[in-house]
Formats: structure tokens, sequence, C-alpha cells
């Protein structure tokens, strides 16, 4: 009986192994044939990559961005995640020049919070700021202004963003803001904007209808009173009303926040002090949700 | 017993459904279902590893594991090698399948990873569960069951269809399945059935479903 097993399983090792030695060299065969050249530069760009797949270089995810900087057809400073650190490693594996980096945050630009402003009808329907934009510009009573769904901060891949429950508004959490600009993309009504950090002075309002529809609408929408204009110390006014709304220049503001203090409805904000102070916190002391 | 294509195509997409009458290739159903272009590019893979898996099953079936009989010669006999009364079919069967069906996949993962290498990385790790996916050697074991053909199991271009079929239904239920977790996704499902769970609740739907295919056109299994 023994020698019976053991002949059939001799046989049966010696008709799986020459089974699988004529798979081996089939395979074989068939790698020399769909051989895909991979630069070795590209595997150790995408380990100093972030990973997040944000999009934000403009590539299809970090694959894609890794891909294309290794074959030399991307500027190395194009991953806002990652910052000067990865734009450093980028440059040091392809040996190029770093460019210089700009710091930058979402801002957040409604305060139409549920004090501030009330409802024109009850929306009942997907909890996303999209759709209820579909429906008749949603249901706040200002058709520019924050609908409280919180698309963007189920959107953001980071965790900075978070709906507050008491006001309704998202809020930006600065320490893990990557300004990759997902929220600004997924907001419907483009209330959300990728800006310099160091620009501390913004008007926190969208709204561009005259100010007698503004003020039935929200409590501290801008009127476009001008007196922002009238108080600027800049040659020629760094803020602009255009459209009924007052508008900061980036390139020439000083964020001074003079216009802030003589904003009757207070539609402007100023994050100088948010911001020194949270310079001013330690690593262990990082801002929470 | 005489199985033609049509019976076949009916029982393996729609009676029998290998993902939702027998409950086989769960992993990638659930893995890459979550966007429609995923599953179509994962279905076509598995109709593709499916077919040609089952053509070759079941040539290393007649051929080389069942006993020499009058209609096929068994080739370990030919070389020489003692052959037992009921064949290799018992000692060599799962182990020659797997070997089959996981060089398969190897040369499918080469093609794909230079031909079409988006999809590639959209699949990821679920390219090679292919290998281990139950559903691929289901097929191959489902070809040579005693019900389809007691001594023989099926014929190689039957048996190839037939693993084409249940490629297709594999398919169809992965669109299916996508196009509702497309939409789950945006609802309000509770926290605690988030994801899998409602998933797996919509699975279960959609089987009760397909239940009522059962005995299509007369046609059992």
């Amino acid at each position: 009986m023994t020698d019976l097993i053991i002949t059939y399983a001799g046989a049966s090792a010696i008709a799986l192994g020459t089974l699988a030695v004529l798979f081996g060299v089939i395979l074989a065969v068939a790698d020399r044939f769909f051989q895909v050249h991979v630069d070795p530069r590209q595997a150790r760009i995408e380990e100093a990559l972030p990973r997040a797949n944000c999009g934000s270089c403009g590539f299809g995810g970090c694959a894609a961005y890794a891909e294309a900087l290794a074959k030399g057809r991307a500027a190395g400073n194009l991953c806002t995640p990652g910052g000067p650190g990865v734009a450093k490693k980028i440059a040091a594996i392809m040996g190029i020049e770093v460019a210089v980096f700009e710091p930058k945050v979402a801002v957040v630009k409604c305060q139409g919070s549920y004090e501030n402003t009330h409802n024109r009808f009850r929306y009942i329907g997907q909890p996303d700021c999209r759709a209820a934009t579909a429906t008749q510009y949603g249901q706040t009573a200002c058709p520019y202004g924050c609908l409280s769904l919180g698309t963007c901060a189920r959107a953001c891949p980071f965790d900075a963003m978070v709906m507050d429950d008491a006001s309704g508004l998202p809020r930006v959490l600065e320490d893990r803001c990557t300004a990759c600009g997902t929220c600004a993309a997924v907001c419907p009504k483009n209330i959300i904007e990728i800006l310099p950090k160091e620009r501390y002075v913004h008007v926190l309002c969208r709204n561009l209808d005259p100010a007698r529809l503004t003020r039935q609408a929200c409590k501290v929408g801008c009127i476009a009173c001008h007196q922002c204009e009238k108080v600027c110390p800049v040659e020629g006014s760094a803020i602009h009303v255009q459209g009924n709304l007052a508008v900061v220049d980036m390139e020439t503001c000083i964020s001074c926040g003079q216009c802030v203090k003589v904003c009757p409805v207070n539609c402007i904000g100023d994050f100088r002090r948010v911001r020194q102070d949270a310079g001013k916190r330690t690593a262990d002391q990082k801002e929470v949700a | 017993m005489d199985v033609g294509y049509v019976e076949l195509a009916i029982g393996s997409i729609l009676i029998s459904n290998f993902v939702l009458a027998k409950f086989l290739g769960f992993c990638p159903f659930f893995g890459v279902t979550r966007k429609m272009s995923d599953s179509i590019g994962m279905g076509l893979a598995v109709v593709f590893v499916m077919t040609l898996a089952s053509a070759a099953t079941t040539l290393v079936y007649r051929n080389l594991l069942l006993p020499t009989t009058p209609q096929h010669t068994n080739l370990l006999g030919l070389l020489g090698l003692p052959v037992p009364e009921g064949g290799y079919v018992l000692i060599l069967k799962t182990i020659s399948y797997i070997l089959v069906i996981a060089v398969l996949v190897q040369f499918v993962e080469m093609v794909l990873r230079k031909s079409v290498p988006a999809l590639y990385r959209a699949l990821g790790i679920y390219l090679p569960l292919i290998t281990t996916n139950c559903a691929v050697f289901g097929v191959a074991l489902l070809n040579t069951e005693a019900w389809r053909d007691p001594a023989n199991g099926l014929p190689v271009h039957l048996a190839a269809f037939n693993g084409f079929c249940g490629g297709l239904g594999f398919m169809l239920a992965m669109l299916l399945m996508s196009s509702i977790r497309e939409r789950l996704a945006e609802y309000r499902v509770p926290k605690s059935l988030q994801g899998l769970p409602i998933a797996f609740i919509s699975a279960g739907l959609m089987a009760l479903a397909f239940m009522g295919f059962t005995k299509l056109f007369g046609i059992t299994g």
C-alpha cells in the first residue's frame, strides 16, 4: 500500500513539477515582452510625497506627479501639502534647484451664521451643498452664502475643516490646512479661497446684491458703503468696491487693519491675531477640532 | 446530460450568478465597487481570467487527471507514469487548478501593467486577489461537476463558454453594486452602517432579487 502511495506521490510531483517549469518558462518569456521601464528616481519621489492624492499639483494624484517629475516635465514646488520640506526632498532626488515657496491657507469668505442670516425654505434632500445649490440656489436668504451642509468639511483630505455647530459655518484648522484646494473646488458657491498666510485682512462676504437686498438677507453682508476704501492708507486704496462687494487687492494690501475697524457691518476679518497666536503655540499645543 | 450554450449562458449569468446566488468572489465584489469605472475594469479582467482558466483547467482535467478512457488518454500514463484507478483527479485537482489560475493572473497583470497602467493602478491589490478568488476556482471546479457530465466534465469549448458567462455574471453583479454604492455614498446612512455594512445589506437584497430567476425557462441551476 505504502509503495503505491509513494509511486503515485512521486508521479504527481513529477507531473506538477513539469507543469510548473513549463509555466515558468512561459511567464519569463512574457515578462521580456511586457517589460515596463520604471525610473528608480520615480519610486523615491513617490515615497517623499505626502501620498494624499489631493490633486493640487495639477496631476491626477501623487503617482502621476512623481512620474511627471521623473520625466522632467513638472516643477519641483507644486506639492502644496508637502510644503517646502517636500520641495527640498524632490530637489535633492532630482538634482534641481528649489523654487521659493509661499505658504497659503484656505479662507472661508462668509459669515452667514445661523444668527446672522435666515432660511427662505426648509431644505429636505441630499445633505450636500452642491445638491442644495441646485435647488433654487440653496435654502439661505443670501444666494451667495454658506449652506452649512458640510460638503467642504467632508471633502478635506487632511481633516482641517470642521463645521461649527453653533454658527453653521465651516472653520479652517489652520495648523492642519495644507492649501491643497479641495474645499475650494468642492464649494458650489465658491466661498472658500486659497490665499497667502501672510495676508491677514480679507473681506468675509461674497454678496453681489445691492445694499437693500443684502441687508434683508444677512446682518453682516457687505453693503458697498465705500468706508473701507476711504480709510485705506495705501496709495490708490488696496480695497475696492466692485459689483456691490468690497474686494481686497492682495498685491497692495499691507494688512494694517484700518478697514476692519471702520466697516459698519463688520464683514472684514483680520486674521493677524489668530495666526500670530498660532505661531506662538508649541507643537503639543496644536489646535484640535 | 446534453448542455447547450443557451442553458449555460442563462444559468451562469442569471440563475446561478456567481456572486449573488453562489456567494463566491466577495472580496473584489466589495472592494472594487466603490466606483463604476473600477468595477468595469475589474469585471473585464475577471471575464478574461475566468474564460482562460476554465479552458486551461478543463484541458488539464481531461488530459492529465482523468484515467484513460475511450474519449481521452491520460498523458501521464502515456509518459510511463503510473496512473491510479480513478485517475489523478482526487490528488491533483485542487493544486493543479490553482497553479494554472495563478499563472494566468500573473500573465494578465503583466499585460495590464504594460497596456493600461491606469487600470493597473486602480485595481491595485485586487488584481492578484483574482488568483485566490473563489469565483475563478469555483467555475473551474463547477465545469467538472457530476451533474453536468458524470464522467468527463464539460468539453473545452463549453467549459470556456461557461467561464465566460460566469465572468459576465460577475461583471453584471459588480456593475449593479457599484451603481448602488455610488448613490449610497451621498445619502444619510446611519454612522454604524456606513461603508461595508450597508453594502452587505444591499448585496443581500440584490441576492433576494436574483432568486426570482430560479427555473427561468425551465433551466435548473
